[in-house]
């Protein structure tokens, strides 16, 4: 809801220009609202405003059963709702002890990969967007869209997909699935090798990131960074690695780390991550093991009391899944650890005393989804 | 095929001949008048469609295809939308200048038609200091960006027109030492005079290397002064929103968004017939069959093609490059190209002086 009084209009010290970035911008890629106090073009202080799409997403999820608040889960972070999904359906199988089949798990992380890759793809064209090369994010959406034709077939939507339910996957694959993925192998490994000679290798670009928006790793870690913005710090924090879940600790793949902790370090990390995502996938997609998609569950699923706790590695970071149950068939209490949160909290600090030009440079290095901040 | 020149003396000998000679200059001035509006108009038309187009090809999309044949109509509809859209002055405003900021934008555009040559002997007003007016006047629309920010009492606008203000003052500099280099190499500021002295070979072709460095800081410099990407940071759309035109809207916004269509279209002009031999058809050396086939080409047809190259290549610019930051934008200007103009400025003056140059 928009009130006037939420745009800041005072200066509080003499010569100080506040700037409203938000709620409807360009580069916010949402309704972020910064309020930024300007010295010239020098950023002396951002304050982000929360709250414009606040849909108490927790709250909602008090009063569904465990099949049902999953889907909720879908519309906060829209680019990786696999990912949010298999976060939730874990906690509900760690509490019900459910053994999920072989199967499913290899379907949860080729989908989770393919997630990964999309949500990177998306926002390479968005960060180039931003620091304002406009080619690259139709070049991004090509590929982008492949992997939305997959999912459209096996899933039957392209965005909120809902398709991990507690036990295994909603479905099966569809038959055309592994046909698909092999065509967008090859494809996506050419075409990765634009994207480098497009952007990562332009000196406009290389000026516009290295050096900017530095957090060193003991901050990075402070402020409750997760995903690729720690890993470009230097912190060792990929999920997967750290605390594997389904069939990840017996894949062979990176934890992407680079020590720059500029936009440059964040933007490599993303740009190697594709890659490794593309390796998980050439290793499973060949040997999806036979059987059921889906564990025997009952249909109505209460968690003993008790307290569960989850995380998952999105596209973002890390997301933590908190469910306290009191028995009955819908949780008593719910919480979600989204990663853009607390990556959006280190932006004040990444930001202050650069450029405007850097702030917008530096958001676009976060890669924040806005939903999923303001849930 | 009757030239531009021949068309232009049959309408001047013919009002000559039926009305006197006042009365005759007054309607030439009509007929100029209405043929800069014309030309200001079909470019607007031709330079945003072929914007649209090269950025769709360069972007993996079609571009826009549904207006007409292969959507060669959407600007006219984009206009029609511009012209019955209301034009909203914000609260607080400076009304006058809020106003009459985009007039001067497009005057100083319009004027600046007026010493080009667009083809053989075909030209408004072939005056003496042709390049000096120029640059002089080019200089003039900053005022009109800045009145813009100004006026609009718009935080955004104000930041995009005190870049725009740092960002052209700036590569004017550059922009008028490269143009420098050919009046050096000439001797004349005046522009048939540069056009005629390449009679024998373009000056890019002539001019060994300081010429070619002149060009390339001189295509530099000017995407800067137009604003265009990768300079475009008086617009800034993903920083700024819109930049110094942020407020703007209908066909005052339209005046701002045509007026640098043709700036572009100008400052190629510009450049083919500072570099590229104007209307001069391309020889070479001694083989004279080549050379007569290339006579048979109109030379208004010359001049664009020349144009529309160098316009591609700044559009190439826009859809390849990111953005530079402000401050990164002017170490470029004063830490790079003007110690280079100046050096290649001294190295001109000693070919010039002993005639190195073919």
């Amino acid at each position: 809801m928009y009130r006037e009084t939420d745009i800041v209009q005072d200066t509080s010290i003499e010569g100080d220009l506040i700037i409203n970035v938000g709620p409807q911008h360009p580069s916010t890629h949402g309704v972020l609202h910064l309020v930024i106090t300007l010295n010239g073009e020098t950023i002396k202080k951002i304050e982000p405003h929360l709250g414009y799409i606040h849909r108490s997403i927790e709250k909602m999820c008090e009063s569904l059963s465990y099949r049902q608040f999953i889907y909720v889960t879908s519309k906060m972070d829209y680019l990786s709702s696999h990912i949010n999904n298999h976060g939730c359906a874990l906690c509900i199988e760690n509490g019900l002890q459910i053994e999920v089949p072989p199967r499913a798990q290899a379907i949860r992380v080729l989908m989770d990969e393919l997630t990964r890759m999309a949500s990177h793809q998306l926002w390479w064209g968005a960060n180039a967007m931003d620091i304002g090369a406009l080619t690259p994010f139709f070049h991004a959406f090509r590929e982008r869209e492949m992997i939305n034709d997959i999912f459209e077939e096996t899933c039957g939507t392209r965005l909120t997909m809902n398709y991990m339910v507690p036990g295994g996957v909603m479905a099966d694959l569809h038959p055309n699935f592994q046909k698909r993925v092999k065509e967008f192998i090859p494809h996506f490994k050419s075409k990765i090798v634009e994207y480098d000679e497009l952007l990562t290798d332009n000196i406009i670009f290389q000026n516009r990131t290295k050096g900017i928006g530095i957090i060193s790793k003991e901050d990075a870690i402070s402020y409750g960074c997760t995903g690729p913005v720690a890993r470009g710090s230097g912190v060792y924090c990929d999920v997967r690695k750290l605390n594997p879940y389904e069939i990840y600790s017996q894949l062979k793949f990176d934890e992407i780390i680079e020590t720059g902790g500029d936009c440059f370090a964040r933007y490599m990390v993303r740009m190697r991550e594709m890659k490794q995502s593309l390796s998980i996938i050439e290793q499973l997609i060949d040997v999806i093991p036979e059987g059921d998609f889906q564990a025997k569950t009952k249909a109505v699923l209460k968690l003993p009391k008790g307290e569960f706790y989850s995380q998952i590695e999105t596209a973002r970071g890390e997301f933590g899944v908190y469910i306290v149950s009191e028995g009955g068939t819908t949780p008593y209490r719910i919480k979600f650890r989204s990663p853009g949160f607390s990556n959006l909290s280190a932006l004040d600090f990444m930001a202050r005393g650069s450029k405007i030009g850097d702030l917008i440079a530096i958001m676009g290095s976060l890669d924040l989804v806005i939903p999923d901040i303001d849930r | 095929m009757p030239s531009l020149e021949n068309i232009a003396d049959i309408i001047h000998t013919w009002l000559n001949i039926t009305f006197n000679s006042t009365t005759a200059l007054l309607i030439e001035l009509v007929i100029v008048a209405v043929s800069a509006i014309g030309l200001f108009s079909m470019l607007g038309l031709i330079l945003i469609m072929m914007e649209r187009k090269v950025s769709a090809y360069m972007q993996v999309r079609l571009g826009p295809n549904r207006v007409g044949p292969k959507g060669m109509f959407q600007t006219v509809a984009d206009t029609l939308k511009l012209m019955v859209k209301e034009g909203m002055t914000p609260n607080g405003a400076d009304k006058f200048l809020f106003n009459l900021a985009p007039f001067i934008v497009m005057i100083v555009a319009m004027v600046i038609l007026a010493p080009l040559a667009f083809a053989k002997n075909f030209q408004l007003w072939d005056l003496n200091i042709g390049i000096l007016f120029v640059a002089s006047v080019s200089s003039v629309s900053v005022i009109g960006i800045l009145m813009a920010g100004w006026a609009s009492n718009n935080k955004y606008s104000l930041l995009g027109a005190m870049r725009s203000g740092a960002q052209i003052v700036s590569y004017e500099l550059s922009a008028g030492l490269s143009i420098i280099t050919i009046v050096i190499l000439t001797g004349s500021l005046k522009i048939s005079t540069i056009i005629q002295s390449q009679s024998d070979g373009w000056w890019i072709f002539k001019g060994h290397i300081p010429a070619l460095i002149a060009f390339v800081i001189f295509i530099i410099a000017v995407t800067a002064e137009t604003n265009r990407a990768p300079f475009d940071l008086a617009e800034a759309e993903s920083e700024l929103t819109a930049g110094f035109h942020t407020e703007y809207s209908g066909m005052k916004f339209a005046l701002f968004f045509l007026a640098e269509y043709v700036n572009i279209f100008i400052v190629c002009v510009l450049g083919a017939t500072l570099f590229l031999g104007g209307w001069m058809p391309l020889h070479f050396g001694t083989d004279t069959r080549f050379n007569e086939l290339m006579d048979y080409i109109p030379s208004s047809l010359w001049l664009f093609g020349k144009t529309f190259f160098l316009i591609f290549i700044i559009m190439w610019f826009r859809w390849t490059f990111p953005r530079l930051r402000i401050d990164q934008l002017l170490n470029l200007e004063w830490k790079y190209l003007l110690p280079i103009s100046m050096f290649n400025l001294l190295l001109t003056t000693l070919m010039a002086i002993m005639g190195w140059h073919f």
